[in-house]
């Protein structure tokens, strides 16, 4: 195997007439995190809904740990055991504690021990501080403890790769800084993410890789610091300094 | 004679459409009544006495609470018992059907004007608008837009009711059906299924095309 | 008011109260099974049974009660099928309530996002796992006050059965109308004992609504 847990060949991906993507590739290595930038509208974030098979493809392969991914039902299941996903909304079941969002898919999917799942969830819910809200219901969770949860609820299941889609986009600013802490803290501990944000500080401290997409294509590529100090394309350099406020 | 040959034998089929109009009319005539009675109460209902609040729940609660079919009832051997009064089957219909028909207009008109977002309300203010212009260019437009589709779908309803007025003598569709039914008894025993499957489907072709537009105008609302 | 009067036919409307509760109620649950099915059809889009299922809802949506119970009772005979009058009450409130059942089950179903569902995929449960444990648990909190709604309808609606010479409330009050000169009293009878069902209902119903709004279950 070469190292590749992710690798995206010749993607091509259309709604319809409208192409997002017509020849993409791309690979996230083990351990690696990936971040992918770019404008709204460039296929970001269709693109992580690709490798989770929210989305069909109409052409080019996707390989995880060196196997081509299938689109049938029984297949995918397997599939999005091993790519976790964690969605902008957080998406907690409402009908569900905080404990029984997070074992539900362990216990019920991958039929693990109850009991062992439960003491895993504990620990988990102890590291991103929210031990204590085990027996909350969502409604009762600020926005950034919601999306902890849902991290926590990906991380369960133990997958290969996890696949955050803009998770702070939601959140009121204050609440911003206790996810990403935790996003950071996976990166460094060598959890494999390809991670779509308008964070470019937590993009450029947490990222291994950056990759600017605009217009369905791989613009630029390249180590955080080189790229967001010295990037190489015009539209990279406009992009990036919208994100600057100063008075022209 | 074949049954649904019945159906278009004679004047039947124009004596079953104008029994069909009977219905209508007096759905009609409520409805114009209902609503102009609805907006008042509706009104009334979004103010701020506590005490022609509750009045106002009471009667949409009572009236709501007891089938119309009693209420015809009441109306047409009732209150003509009690006061002597000479009631016609559709003048009963017509008062019972307002009576019923201004309560859920009243709730409908109050849900409209509540489901206007607060911030609308303040917004016109902060803009410097008198109470009248603020209810005229702003809430009222936003309300009406909600309000709409519901008073069809209310019209809708209301004539499926009005089918039952025959049960208190008035002569429409069912009615006439039933005298249709009767005059062929011997040339045309089975007309019943035809005649009434007529009916059936005339109810239909008045009631569904109000389904459709409310549905279209709730759709265009989202 | 004569009240001897009304202590007299007391018993003969608590008899004909019962058959209403029967014939309702009955048809309310199969009326609720009716629904059931067609909102599930209806939210999978399952071809054909979806055009079947659309055509019902129209039709049954856009009829009268009575007209329908008149179609059952009066007009089928002649084609054969003889059905008794409590029958032709079951089958048209299953009929009539079928439709307003499948369309307030399958608003509630559609009340559940499809990011909760995508959300439920990318946990990796299956189609089966994803309306077992977040979709319908949602839903059914959902229908809750729709359906309420529902039955206190139908159970309204049943006071069209006398139509069809079905002995329930309304076919007494007819008939003592008929009879005596007591207008009055038999009709307050008639109300009186149409609030005796319908408001526990409506009390029990919005009872639970508050309950469900105030905490999970």
């Amino acid at each position: 195997m070469s190292g590749n847990i992710i690798e995206i060949r010749h993607l091509r991906k259309a709604f319809g007439d409208h192409v997002i993507f017509s020849d993409l590739s791309l690979t996230v290595k083990k351990g690696e995190t990936v971040v992918i930038i770019g404008p709204s509208g460039c296929g970001k974030s269709t693109l992580l809904r690709c490798l989770n098979g929210l989305e069909p493809i109409q052409g080019g392969t996707i390989y995880l740990n060196g196997k081509p991914l299938e689109y049938g039902r029984k297949s995918l299941v397997k599939i999005r055991q091993k790519i976790g996903m964690v969605f902008q909304n957080y998406d907690l079941f409402p009908n569900m504690t905080v404990l029984q969002n997070i074992l539900l898919s362990p216990v019920k999917v991958q039929k693990r021990n109850r009991r062992e799942a439960k003491e895993e969830a504990e620990q988990l819910l102890e590291k991103v501080g929210l031990r204590e809200k085990a027996d909350a219901y969502p409604d009762a969770l600020s926005g950034g403890q919601k999306q902890r949860t849902a991290i926590v609820r990906s991380l369960i299941m133990h997958p290969d790769i996890l696949l955050l889609d803009e998770i702070t986009a939601a959140l009121d600013p204050e609440m911003v800084h206790e996810v990403l802490d935790v996003v950071m803290e996976l990166s460094r501990n060598g959890t494999a993410m390809l991670i779509v944000t308008h964070e470019m500080a937590f993009a450029e401290a947490a990222a291994d890789r950056v990759i600017f997409l605009d217009g369905g294509r791989i613009l630029e590529e390249g180590e955080p610091q080189a790229f967001f100090h010295s990037p190489q394309t015009e539209r990279a350099r406009r992009f990036l300094s919208a994100f600057t406020y100063s008075e022209s | 004679m074949e049954g649904y040959e019945v159906i278009f034998a004679g004047s039947n089929f124009i004596r079953l459409l104008s029994g069909l109009w009977v219905t209508v009319r007096i759905s009609l005539i409520s409805i114009g009544f209902s609503l102009i009675f609805g907006f008042i109460v509706g009104i009334a209902m979004t103010g701020r006495s506590p005490l022609i609040k509750a009045l106002c729940r009471v009667y949409l609660e009572i009236v709501r609470m007891i089938p119309q079919l009693v209420w015809l009832f009441i109306m047409y051997f009732g209150v003509t018992r009690m006061t002597g009064l000479n009631l016609s089957g559709e003048a009963a219909s017509v008062i019972v059907f307002t009576i019923w028909g201004a309560a859920e207009t009243a709730d409908l008109v109050r849900s409209a004007f509540q489901s206007v977002p607060v911030h609308q309300f303040e917004s016109g203010r902060a803009l410097g608008l008198s109470q009248f212009q603020l209810y005229f260019f702003v809430i009222l437009p936003q309300a009406v837009k909600n309000l709409f589709p519901n008073i069809i779908n209310l019209a809708t309803r209301m004539i499926k009711t009005t089918a039952l007025i025959s049960l208190i003598g008035v002569t429409e569709v069912l009615k006439v059906g039933k005298q249709v039914i009767d005059a062929n008894r011997y040339d045309a025993p089975d007309a019943a299924l035809w005649v009434y499957g007529a009916i059936f489907l005339m109810y239909f072709a008045v009631c569904f095309p109000l389904s459709l537009l409310s549905r279209r105008l709730t759709e265009r609302k989202e | 008011m004569d009240w001897s009067f009304m202590t007299e036919y007391a018993p003969l409307f608590a008899e004909s109260a019962r058959i209403t509760v029967m014939i309702g109620g009955i048809g309310t649950l199969l009326a609720l099974v009716t629904g059931l099915i067609c909102a599930w059809i209806m939210y999978f889009r399952i071809p054909l049974l979806r055009q079947i299922a659309a055509v019902y809802t129209e039709l049954s949506r856009n009829t009268p009660l009575i007209v329908q119970l008149f179609f059952l009772y009066f007009g089928l005979p002649k084609a054969g099928v003889v059905l008794s009058s409590e029958l032709c009450g079951i089958i048209g409130l299953t009929f009539l309530g079928g439709s307003y059942m499948a369309e307030s089950f399958y608003a509630a179903l559609k009340t559940v996002s499809v990011s909760q569902i995508e959300s439920a995929e990318s946990l990796g449960l299956s189609r089966y796992q994803t309306m077992r444990y977040t979709v319908i648990p949602q839903a059914a909190r959902a229908a809750v006050p729709p359906l309420c709604a529902n039955v206190i309808f139908l159970l309204k609606e049943t006071s069209v059965f006398s139509a069809v010479s079905l002995a329930d409330l309304m076919f007494t009050a007819k008939d003592l109308i008929g009879m005596y000169y007591n207008t009055t009293e038999i009709l307050i009878m008639l109300a009186a004992f149409y609030l005796l069902i319908l408001l526990p209902v409506s009390v029990l119903f919005s009872l639970l609504e508050r309950r469900m709004n105030r905490g999970r279950i």
